[in-house]
C-alpha cells in the first residue's frame, strides 16, 4: 500500500452498498416471514411424509423405522423402503380408491359447473346494486360450518327423511328412495358444498367481460344462444377453469362428505387415507396414499398455480 | 347497455339459492322440533338448546375452538399481509415463483394431505429436536395459521392492486418515511381486507375438521372433532341447535361488517373527492 494514502480511507460506495444489504430491511423481512413459515410449516413436511413413506411401520414410538442408519461410516446409510409403494399397486382396493375419487371429483366438478355457470352469469348482468347483495349470498353459506351443513344432508336424505316424505306425500313415488349412504349422495353434498368456490371466480370473469362484444355480435345478425357460444364461452374460461380447479382438486381428497353421507359402495382415497391412519395405524401406508394423491394431484395443482400466477401478475 | 333479464335465468337463480340455503333453512326450523328425530315435526320447545348449554363436552370444545380461532386469526393476518404485500409491491423478488406457488398451495391442497402433513413434522420434530413437546392447542394453531395466512395474502393482493398508489407516492413525496407511509397511508386503505381476512381465517379454524383431527393431542378437542364424534353415533336434534347459534352469529357477524365496511369507505371516498376537489 502506497504510504501516500489518506489514513482514514473514505469508505467506497460499494462497501456500503454491501454493508446495507446485509442489514435487514423493511421489504426484506416481509418477504422473509411469511416466506419462512411456509416452508418450515408447508414445504418441509411434505419432505417428512416421502420419507416417511419410505420407511416401515414399527411398534414403537414413533410408530415407524428409522430411513437413516448410522453405521460405521460419517454419513448415515439409506435404507429406503419401497414396500409401501409395492403393497398400493398390487392391492386393488387402492386403485380403485384413487380412480373413483377422480370420477366422483369430475362428475361433481360438472355438476357445479351446470349449476354455477348460469347463476354467475345471472348476477353478473344483474343490477348494480342487487349484484352485492347476490354476491354476499352466494359467499354467506361459506362462512357457516361446512360440517353442519352437510349434516343438514343427513335430514334430508334419509329414507324417512324430508326429501322422501315430499315425494312420498305428493305421490311421485310410492317406495322411499335410498339416497343416503350411497355415490348420489355424495355428489350432492359435494356439488351442494364447493358451488361457491364455482360461482366466485365464474362471477369474477363474467362481470369484466365488456357487454360491447355481445352486442356487436347481435348486431351483426348473430342469435343470441350463437353469440354467447362464440363470444361469452370463449372469454370466459379462465373463470370456468379456475372454479373447476377450485372444486376438483380438494374433493378427489375429501373425506368429511363421503364419511356422512357415503355408503359402501363409496369409496374415496380421502377416506381410506384417513382409516388408514386412525383405524389401522399405519402411519407409512398412510404416508404412501398421501404422496399418491400428491403425484395425482401435481398436473392440475399446476395448472392452478400457473393461472393464479397469471392472474396475479396482471394484477400488479 | 340494454339488459334483457331471461326468465329461465332469474328462475335458474332463484332454484341455486334455494338449493344452497334450503338445508340451512330446515336445518334452523327443525332445532325448535320437540321430537328426538330430527324430521318428524310434534311441536316447537326450546329444550335442545337447554341441552346444548348443559352439555360441558361441548361447552368447552368450543371455548377451545375460540381461542385457537383467534389466536389463528391474529397471526394469519399479521402473515398473510405481509405476503400479500409482497406479492402485490415487490415485484420480481427472487424465488417469487416458488413463493406464488407456496401461496396458492394450501387454498386447493386436499386437508387431508395437509394434515397428514403437518402432524408427521411436529412427530418428527418433537422425535429429533424436542419441539413440540406434544400436541395440543399450538399445533393447530400452526396449522391453521398455515392455511389461513393464504387467504389473507391472497384477499389483501388484491385490495392493494386494486388501490391508488398516487395516494402513497404523495405521502412520500411529502418526506414520510416508509414505515410512517404504510401505518398512516397504506394501512388505512386497505383495513378492510385486514378485516375480511381476520374474520376468514377465524370461521375457517373454527371450521376445520380434519386438519385439527390430525394434529391435535389430547385434552384439546375442537368443536367440530366433538361434533363429528357425535353425528358418527347419530343425529340430535342439539347438533341442530347448535348449527342455528353458529348460523345466527355468523350472519350478524357479516352484516354488520358489511354495513360498517360499506359505510366507511363511502365516507373515505367522499374525503378524497372533496380533497381533490379542495386541492385542484
Amino acid at each position: 500500500m502506497s504510504t501516500r494514502a489518506p489514513a482514514v480511507p473514505a469508505r467506497p460506495a460499494w462497501v456500503m452498498a454491501r454493508l446495507r444489504r446485509l442489514v435487514p430491511t423493511g421489504r426484506g423481512l416481509a418477504i422473509a416471514a411469511p416466506y419462512a413459515w411456509l416452508v418450515l410449516f408447508f414445504l418441509v413436511p411434505f419432505v417428512v411424509v416421502l420419507k416417511i413413506s419410505l420407511s416401515q411401520m414399527v411398534i414403537a414410538q414413533p410408530p415407524y423405522t428409522s430411513l437413516f442408519v448410522w453405521e460405521d461410516g460419517l454419513l448415515p446409510a439409506v435404507r429406503p423402503y419401497f414396500g409401501n409403494y409395492g403393497w398400493l399397486f398390487q392391492d386393488p382396493l387402492y386403485w380403485i380408491a384413487y380412480l373413483s375419487s377422480v370420477k366422483i371429483a369430475l362428475l361433481s366438478t360438472l355438476g357445479c359447473l351446470l349449476i354455477g355457470y348460469p347463476m354467475a352469469y345471472a348476477i353478473a348482468r344483474a343490477r348494480p346494486t342487487a349484484r352485492a347483495l347476490l354476491l354476499l349470498l352466494v359467499v354467506l353459506p361459506f362462512w357457516t360450518s361446512f360440517l353442519l351443513r352437510v349434516y343438514a344432508w343427513i335430514g334430508i336424505l334419509k329414507n324417512k327423511g324430508l326429501l322422501n316424505a315430499a315425494l312420498l306425500a305428493t305421490g311421485i313415488i310410492d317406495q322411499p328412495l335410498n339416497i343416503l349412504h350411497s355415490n348420489a349422495a355424495v355428489y350432492i353434498g359435494i356439488v351442494y358444498s364447493y358451488l361457491p368456490f364455482m360461482i366466485l371466480p365464474l362471477y369474477a370473469t363474467l362481470e369484466k367481460l365488456n357487454p360491447e362484444l355481445l352486442e356487436a355480435a347481435t348486431d351483426l345478425g348473430a342469435r343470441p344462444w350463437k353469440a354467447f357460444v362464440t363470444v361469452t364461452l370463449p372469454l370466459s374460461l379462465p373463470g370456468i377453469l379456475a372454479g373447476s380447479l377450485l372444486v376438483f382438486i380438494p374433493a378427489v381428497g375429501e373425506f368429511v362428505i363421503p364419511a356422512l353421507l357415503g355408503g359402501p359402495e363409496t369409496l374415496m382415497i380421502g377416506h381410506v387415507l384417513w382409516d388408514e391412519f386412525f383405524s389401522n395405524r399405519d402411519w407409512p401406508v398412510a404416508a404412501t396414499v398421501a404422496i399418491v394423491l400428491i403425484v395425482v394431484l401435481v398436473a392440475p395443482i399446476v395448472l392452478f398455480q400457473r393461472q393464479q400466477l397469471r392472474a396475479s401478475e396482471a394484477m400488479t | 347497455m340494454r339488459r334483457r333479464r331471461s326468465p329461465w335465468l332469474v328462475t335458474w337463480l332463484a332454484f341455486g339459492f334455494a338449493f344452497l340455503y334450503g338445508p340451512i333453512v330446515l336445518l334452523i326450523v327443525y332445532s325448535f322440533n320437540e321430537s328426538d328425530l330430527v324430521t318428524v315435526w310434534t311441536g316447537f320447545s326450546t329444550k335442545w338448546y337447554a341441552r346444548l348449554l348443559e352439555d360441558e363436552q361441548i361447552l368447552s370444545a368450543a371455548y377451545t375452538s375460540l381461542r385457537v380461532a383467534v389466536t389463528t386469526a391474529c397471526i394469519a393476518v399479521v402473515l398473510g399481509t405481509l405476503a400479500g404485500m409482497a406479492l402485490a409491491r415487490y415485484g420480481r423478488f427472487k424465488g417469487r415463483t416458488l413463493f406464488t406457488a407456496l401461496i396458492t398451495g394450501p387454498l386447493v391442497m386436499p386437508d387431508i394431505v395437509i394434515g397428514l402433513s403437518m402432524l408427521l413434522l411436529f412427530v418428527s420434530a418433537g422425535h429429533a429436536i424436542g419441539i413440540p413437546e406434544g400436541r395440543g392447542m399450538d399445533t393447530i394453531v400452526i396449522a391453521h395459521t398455515t392455511f389461513c395466512l393464504s387467504y389473507v395474502a391472497v384477499v389483501v393482493q388484491s385490495r392493494l392492486s386494486s388501490m391508488d398508489r398516487s395516494v402513497e407516492e404523495a405521502a412520500q413525496d411529502l418526506g414520510a418515511p416508509p414505515g410512517k407511509v404504510f401505518f398512516t397511508v397504506t394501512l388505512p386503505i386497505i383495513a378492510p381486507a385486514l378485516i375480511a381476512g381476520w374474520l376468514l381465517s377465524f370461521t375457517l379454524s373454527l371450521d376445520d375438521l380434519v386438519i385439527a383431527s390430525f394434529v391435535s393431542g389430547p385434552g384439546a378437542s375442537t368443536l367440530p372433532i366433538v361434533v363429528f364424534s357425535k353425528l358418527r353415533l347419530g343425529v340430535s336434534p342439539m347438533i341442530n341447535a347448535l348449527a342455528t347459534i353458529i348460523v345466527a352469529i355468523v350472519t350478524v357477524a357479516v352484516v354488520i361488517t358489511g354495513i360498517v365496511m360499506t359505510r366507511q369507505e363511502r365516507r373515505r371516498d367522499a374525503e378524497v373527492q372533496r380533497a381533490l376537489r379542495g386541492g385542484g
